[in-house]
Formats: C-alpha cells, structure tokens, sequence
C-alpha cells in the first residue's frame, strides 16, 4: 500500500449486515414514498388523466 | 468490504438496525395515536378519498413517531438514569444523538408534507404544531420545569384525533374539540397514576413530576378530582348528540369504574396495596380511553357497514 493513502476502515460482518438492513429500510420507504406521490397525483387528478385528449 | 476515509479514532461504525430506528418513534404511543386519529377521521364528514385517508393516517402517525424521535434526542441524559427508559436505543448505545436528531427532522418534514399534499394545510399545521408542542412546550421546556409538565404536555397527545378530523374535513369543530378535552384530562390522572409508583425513578433524573414536588398525597388528590372532572367530559359526545346511547351508557360506567379506582388510590395510602392500586388505575384509565373510543369508532363504521351491505344486496 502506497505510504500517502489514508488509513482504510473494515468493517465486521456484523457493521456489514446492520449497513445492509439500515440500506434496505431506506430503499423502501423511498419506493414507498413514490408510490404514495403517484397514488395521490393519479387520485387528485382523477381518471380522466388517463383518457387521450382528441 | 472497506471504505476510504480518514476519521480520529476511535471511529465508531453503526451496528444499528432498523429496529432501532423503529424504536426511536415510541410504536406503542404511536398505536394510541393511530387510534385515536382514526376515530377522529371516522367521526368527521367524509370528504376524503379512502386511499388519501389511509395516507392520511400513516402521516399523522409517522409524525407522531418523530416527535417521539425528538423527545428521545433530548432526553437521552435522563433516559439513562431511569429503569423505564435506560434501554431506549441512545442510552443502550444503538443509535447516536445526532442520528436520531436528523431522523426525526426528516421524518417530521415529511409527514407534515405528505399531510398537506393528500389531505389539507389545516391538518398539516395542526400536526406540524403538535410536533412542536411535543419536542418543545413539553420536553425542552415543561418536562424538567414544572410539576404541570404532563397537564399542558398532555394537549400533544390529544391533537391526533382533532388532526385525524381536520385531515377529513378541513375544519375544527365542537367535536373535534370535545375529544381533544377527553383526553386532555384523561392525563393528568394516568400519568399521576405510573407517578406515584416511579417517583424513585423521576427523583433519580431530576424530573419534578407531581408526587416528587407536591407530595404523594396531594398528587391522588388531584387525580380524584381531574377524574371527577373526566367522569362527566367523558360523556360529552353523547349528552352533546355526537354519538348514540351505547357510548352514553359505556362512557357513564366507564366514569364511574375510574372514579372509584382514583377513589381507592386517594383513600389507601399505606400498605402492600398502595402501589398495586396504583397501577390499576394506571391500567384502569388506558383501557377506560380505549374503550369509549372504541365505541365511538364502531358506533360511525356499523351504520356504514350495513349502508354498505344493503348497497351490495
């Protein structure tokens, strides 16, 4: 390893696993959140935002 | 699997998962509000989309969990101290101050949001108000000040059914207010209650709760007559017309079942029995709220229910 490198941190299984949920968790609410945005755009717009204008 | 970054030492890496963070909202306060809430937005006119409603709800309770996140955050030193609270994730070591604090601004951003979007300002500012009173009126400020902390605290945890009405209706009415004053007074009584047999406990953090500064004797005489004054509020929906004679005559009995638990608790004062009628009026008034609550749920959603069946036959 080259001298001017910072130091590198490794992390344990357990650092790893806890990393992983905490990323999963996150990942969800954020599509969850999407769904939400769009459930709510569709509902307040109405059907009609799915019929082609003429 | 390794990063590269340059931190002091002792670096510390989270072990938190996302229980932990769970945690952080205070689920079983979060539940109550969620119920709570729920007959609010049952009893109001209904003016909101099913789907909205139900997004509706999440908001309020996700709001409700970060006022729980923010109270955690600051009463960390305290938490610590007593038995009740010392393994909430900041004193067990799960979760650091900091994280919790950006959790909790997240959270209370979105949910005020989302309420706003899917349902109405008006409930989004009453929920971004309660929030507030919450974390600051009552935790900052009251909590460590004033035996009265958990009376004028107590209107953070009977905002949710009037948010759950707002978020249907747009509006604040009599009541939504009555079930505001139902809880609001329901308090006083259930927190003195747990008080008077955790007073080693608030004495250990510092907390001036009302047994610890007034004295136990004084804190049961005023759960008597907060109970004397909740025993007829109780009532309110019905002799006000808002609910049916089923609530009136559950919510009578239900008066009358608390009035002599906090009538036992006034009168017995020494011996075994102390703390054990303490407690079950501590157990005695959750179940009090729960069930007059209840009953105003099932007395909106029966009638809708059988609308409903007749529409389908």
């Amino acid at each position: 390893m080259p001298q001017n490198l910072p130091p590198r941190i490794t992390l344990t299984p357990e650092q790893a696993k806890a990393r992983r949920a905490r990323n999963i968790a996150i990942g969800l609410s954020v599509g969850f959140l999407v769904v939400v945005f769009y459930a709510v755009t569709i509902i307040k717009l109405g059907p009609a935002v799915f019929q082609k204008g003429g | 699997m390794s990063i590269d970054i340059n931190l002091p030492e002792p670096i510390r890496i989270s072990l938190a998962g996302p229980a932990d963070f769970v945690a952080l909202l205070k689920p079983r306060v979060m539940s109550l509000v969620v119920f709570t809430a729920l007959v609010g937005m049952v009893a109001a006119p209904q003016n909101l989309h099913p789907v909205l409603s139900f997004l509706a709800l999440i908001a309020i309770a996700v709001g409700a969990g970060a006022s729980g996140a923010f109270n955690m955050w600051y009463d960390a030193d305290i938490d610590a101290l007593m038995s009740r609270t010392k393994n909430r994730p900041i004193p067990s070591g799960a979760v650091t101050p900091g994280e919790t604090l950006v959790f909790g601004a997240i959270l209370s951003g979105f949910s005020v949001l989302t309420l706003g979007f899917v349902a109405n300002w008006l409930s989004a500012g009453l929920l971004a108000f309660t929030i507030f009173f919450y974390a600051v009126i009552y935790t900052m400020w009251l909590k460590r000040s004033t035996p009265q902390n958990i009376v004028i605290g107590g209107a953070a945890g009977a905002f949710p059914p009037m948010i759950g009405y707002a978020a249907m209706s747009g509006t604040v009415t009599l009541e939504s207010c009555v079930l505001f004053l139902i809880i609001f007074i329901w308090t006083p009584p259930h927190f003195w209650a747990l008080a008077l047999v955790k007073s080693a406990d608030y004495a250990a953090a510092a907390i001036p709760m009302m047994p610890n500064v007034k004295g136990h004797d004084r804190t049961r005489l005023e759960i008597l007559l907060y109970t004397v004054v909740l025993a007829p509020v109780g009532t309110l929906p019905w002799m006000l017309g808002f609910a049916g004679v089923t609530y009136g005559v559950v919510s009578i009995f239900g008066g009358v079942a608390m009035l002599a638990l906090s009538w036992r608790v006034f009168t017995i004062r020494t011996g075994p029995a102390v703390n054990k009628t303490a407690m079950q009026l501590f157990g005695g008034s959750i179940v009090y709220l729960f069930v007059l609550f209840a009953v105003l749920l099932l007395e909106h959603v029966v009638p809708a229910v059988a609308g409903l069946a007749g529409w389908i036959a």
